[in-house]
């Protein structure tokens, strides 16, 4: 990292939107959840509010956490923990649910 | 910079300066000093287990004496042993030089990580207080949820000792990415930082998921939370996954620096440029990378689905390809190189040797329909002690040797480094072989008592542990005799290309006279 | 204003862009830790949550969900805040800084709050975890329920604790005249720390109180 290089500073607008795009997708989710029954998704409320949630947490990772502006190596470095974590959940959910029920 | 004749040992005197030091190369010979005071209780909690199998029958000790013996050597080996063994020893005091820095990135967080594993350790110890812990180190439950609550003390003490191994792999892999001198590109460094980096990966990623672990488990036996309690619905099960998703690839953090040190042993002292670099170097991320998906292969037979058991299967053997890459490399760059048979590179070619029988017994208890058979025999303790002992602990003898004059600024009789390995090479091979025997005959492993038809080949095995105890007890007069000689050490005693051997030895305070710069690759021998 | 200090790089580093670039390195891997262990437990839940619906659905009628969207909400206000602190700064205003850290504090403070009456409450009905289960409910399994909502909340209320800490030690440090326009280094360490802490509620709130 010889090269210098101006460290991005986010406006205090950017900041604002931000948080009001989470607040948003927040009433989103509660309303879209069973609490109301506003739509009813059965089973798939679970991946429903799992893709809500993630977009919330990408927003504050890009922006509150400053990765949108941050190097690559970062990105990598960060993001590789999910990948990690969703291996571990693949195997144990593939021997948790066949064994449960073998046909599957 | 300094007085002449200055080093990094006596810059500063006093213990005050020893334990507070933040100069990764002090911080490295207290890791020295703890590693090998933990290694031979490790080592007298082995002689005994050995002992008491010599014969059928409660011969030295009682099954509960026995029980503790035998989960004190496995946490103490695992987890103060050779889990900071190499990496934290070696790696700590040659990483930076390697690359060209001037310390590891993080020098306070380095020094945290040694009192992380002071403490950690002294927790673990104290379970002693609380009648022992007889699970062995895995902690299974519901042994680990029924029996003694030393488990408490024994698992939150390897939970500290797992930040202490976590704050070291990020401190390597930040050094590793920010601290390279100038022309030291990814390319251009020793396959020993390769493997540091590798593990380093393994243990920020994978030792997380120990900890909560653990915690889960001291919650299940404060709280009674149930997690893994199936009389309250839990999983034991479960619990096994959380386990072996660390424990799997903490078998590859004892491994991989292992490796490193062989690349390194084998191109110095074959004075060939190593065979492979790219391929070495890869290889070590493969077995990192694969290490994640193959911890089913612990878990044939306690119940996993059927199905998960053929994938992990198939999985496991994938760990064969990078392994045998970097074994084929190893003995290409001996071909038709110039090879000295100093004790560093007899420990190298030992490794070759009995680390091939652990790989291809692997490959063995790999093949899930094999398993059935070999599972929880002494097959199974054969196996990871030729690649644990025979694996790590050769190498960590190698690097020893290796790196003395380096560290210590002295050098030492090669002749007792020699005779060193003689002994524990054939202690090895004759403690562990017969144990391969045992196993496919069906003894089982972990218990304090067998059959009759069992002695024979127990007593072969017992006695080549004491061939062993001879060879370290050999191995540490070796390291005294070069102190109280005092015959100093050249900068570059083996002939070796890489950084550390071109700066004085012992190095000073801070390594480099000025920050070095390099243009090519570490082992330009010829 | 007390005089501001100008930082010296350690002398292992080439400049104080490269000591700033290393340390928040550090810290993104210190992160890739947390979210392992969360991930983990997190997954332990999802497990349980598939594998017995009926005890989850159970479990989570018990839990209110005003109070978890309005934890939420305070989350998330204190992250806007948390990054605000550091936009202050950067900027060399070390009051706003101050007065934004100090209601991310204030944030830390009323989520514990809540999460003591939560607690209190539900301590009071008896809903424990595993064998101190002494609900008159009889579903199949409630107390693992119970088991995972007190081990996830209590690793995440631990980490605000944490969190906390970290925020007054920072806004010390900013008092001392340690921070400023030409180094933030801790400030914006602890504040990726806090929006993590942020991340994981992100995740606990559909899960533990919303989805049946």
């Amino acid at each position: 990292m010889s090269e210098h290089h101006e460290h991005h500073l986010m406006s205090f607008k950017t900041h604002i939107n931000v948080f009001v795009a989470l607040i948003v997708l927040t009433v989103v989710t509660v309303l879209l959840s069973s609490k109301f029954g506003l739509v009813d998704f059965g089973k798939a409320g679970l991946l429903v509010a799992l893709l809500i949630a993630t977009a919330k947490a990408a927003i504050v990772m890009g922006w509150f956490m400053h990765l949108k502006y941050d190097g690559m190596m970062n990105r990598v470095i960060f993001l590789s923990s999910f990948f990690f974590l969703v291996l571990f959940i693949f195997f144990c959910l593939l021997d948790i649910l066949t064994r449960i029920n073998p046909r599957l | 910079m300094g007085a002449a004749g200055e080093n990094y040992i006596n810059c500063a005197k006093g213990l005050k300066s020893w334990l507070i030091t933040l100069d990764h190369k002090r911080i490295a010979i207290l890791y020295v000093i703890s590693v090998l005071t933990f290694f031979f209780v490790g080592g007298i909690a082995a002689l005994g287990i050995r002992l008491e199998l010599f014969s059928p029958g409660p011969d030295v000790m009682n099954a509960d004496t026995y029980n503790q013996f035998m989960t004190f050597h496995g946490a103490i080996m695992v987890f103060m042993v050779i889990i900071p063994g190499i990496p934290a020893i070696f790696g700590n005091f040659f990483l930076p030089i390697m690359i060209g820095a001037k310390d590891v990135a993080f020098p306070r967080l380095n020094l945290l990580s040694w009192y992380l594993l002071m403490f950690g350790a002294i927790v673990s110890i104290s379970s002693l207080l609380f009648n022992g812990v007889d699970t062995g180190w895995t902690f299974y439950t519901p042994y680990s949820i029924k029996g003694s609550a030393g488990v408490i003390n024994m698992t939150l003490g390897a939970f500290i000792m797992g930040m202490s191994s976590v704050l070291t792999g990020l401190n390597f892999i930040v050094t590793i990415h920010k601290l390279r001198c100038p022309g030291m590109t990814m390319k251009n460094i020793p396959l020993f930082v390769w493997a540091l980096y590798s593990t380093a990966i393994i243990q920020v990623l994978a030792t997380p998921v120990l900890g909560i672990t653990l915690l889960l488990l001291v919650a299940e036996r404060v709280m009674g939370i149930g997690i893994f309690d199936p009389a309250l619905g839990g999983d034991p099960v479960l619990y096994q996954h959380f386990f072996w998703f660390y424990s799997h690839p903490a078998v590859y953090i004892m491994i991989l620096p292992a490796m490193g040190v062989i690349s390194e042993l084998i191109t110095t002292y074959s004075k060939k440029t190593i065979f492979g670099y790219t391929a070495i170097a890869y290889s070590s991320l493969a077995i990192a990378a694969v290490s994640f998906f193959v911890w089913g292969h612990h878990m044939f037979v306690s119940g996993q689905s059927e199905v998960a058991g053929i994938v992990f299967s198939f999985l496991t053997m994938l760990v064969g390809v990078p392994t045998a890459i970097k074994t084929f490399n190893w003995v290409a760059t001996m071909y038709k190189g110039s090879v000295t048979l100093k004790s560093s590179m007899l420990f190298a070619m030992g490794f070759i040797f009995v680390f091939t029988i652990g790989g291809v017994t692997g490959i063995m208890l790999a093949t899930a329909g094999m398993d059935v058979h070999f599972h929880d025999t002494y097959f199974v303790v054969a196996h990871f002690h030729y690649v644990m002992v025979g694996g790590t602990l050769f190498a960590l003898m190698g690097a020893i040797y290796h790196w003395y004059p380096k560290m210590y600024g002295y050098m030492y009789n090669e002749l007792l480094a020699k005779l060193s390995f003689v002994f524990i090479f054939i202690g090895f091979n004759v403690t562990f072989f017969p144990q391969f025997i045992l196993g496919a005959n069906g003894m089982p492993r972990r218990y304090f008592d067998y059959i009759p038809e069992y002695t024979e080949l127990n007593r072969i095995s017992t006695m080549g542990s004491w061939l062993i105890a001879i060879g370290f007890v050999i191995g540490l007069v070796t390291i005294i005799q070069g102190f109280i000689r005092k015959e100093k050490a050249p900068a570059n005693p083996w002939g070796s290309k890489t950084l550390e051997w071109t700066i004085q030895s012992p190095p000073t305070h801070h390594n480099f006279e000025s920050t070095p710069s390099v243009s090519g690759g570490p082992y330009e021998y010829r | 204003m007390s005089t501001v200090k100008t930082h010296k790089h350690a002398f292992h580093f080439d400049s104080a862009d490269h000591e700033y670039e290393s340390s928040k390195q550090g810290v993104w891997l210190f992160m890739v830790t947390e979210v392992l262990m969360f991930g983990a437990l997190l997954m332990g839940y999802m497990i349980f949550k598939v594998t017995m619906p009926e005890t989850a659905r159970a479990g989570a009628e018990y839990l209110s969900w005003q109070f978890g969207a309005f934890n939420t909400v305070v989350l998330l206000f204190s992250s806007l805040t948390m990054a605000l602190g550091i936009y202050y700064i950067r900027l060399d205003k070390r009051k706003a800084a101050q007065i934004s850290l100090g209601l991310t504090l204030l944030c830390g403070l009323i989520f514990m709050c809540v999460k003591y009456i939560e607690y209190t409450s539900k301590i009071s009905h008896g809903l424990l975890p595993g064998a101190m289960f002494t609900n008159a409910n009889e579903t199949v399994n409630l107390p693992l329920y119970f088991s995972f909502y007190y081990c996830l909340t209590g690793l995440h209320g631990l980490h605000v604790l944490i969190g906390m800490g970290l925020i007054a030690w920072i806004m010390i440090r900013i008092g001392k005249g340690h921070y400023g326009s030409n180094h933030w280094t801790g400030v914006e360490g602890v504040g990726i720390f806090w929006h993590l802490v942020d991340l994981v509620w992100i995740y606990l709130f559909p899960l533990l109180y919303l989805v049946e």
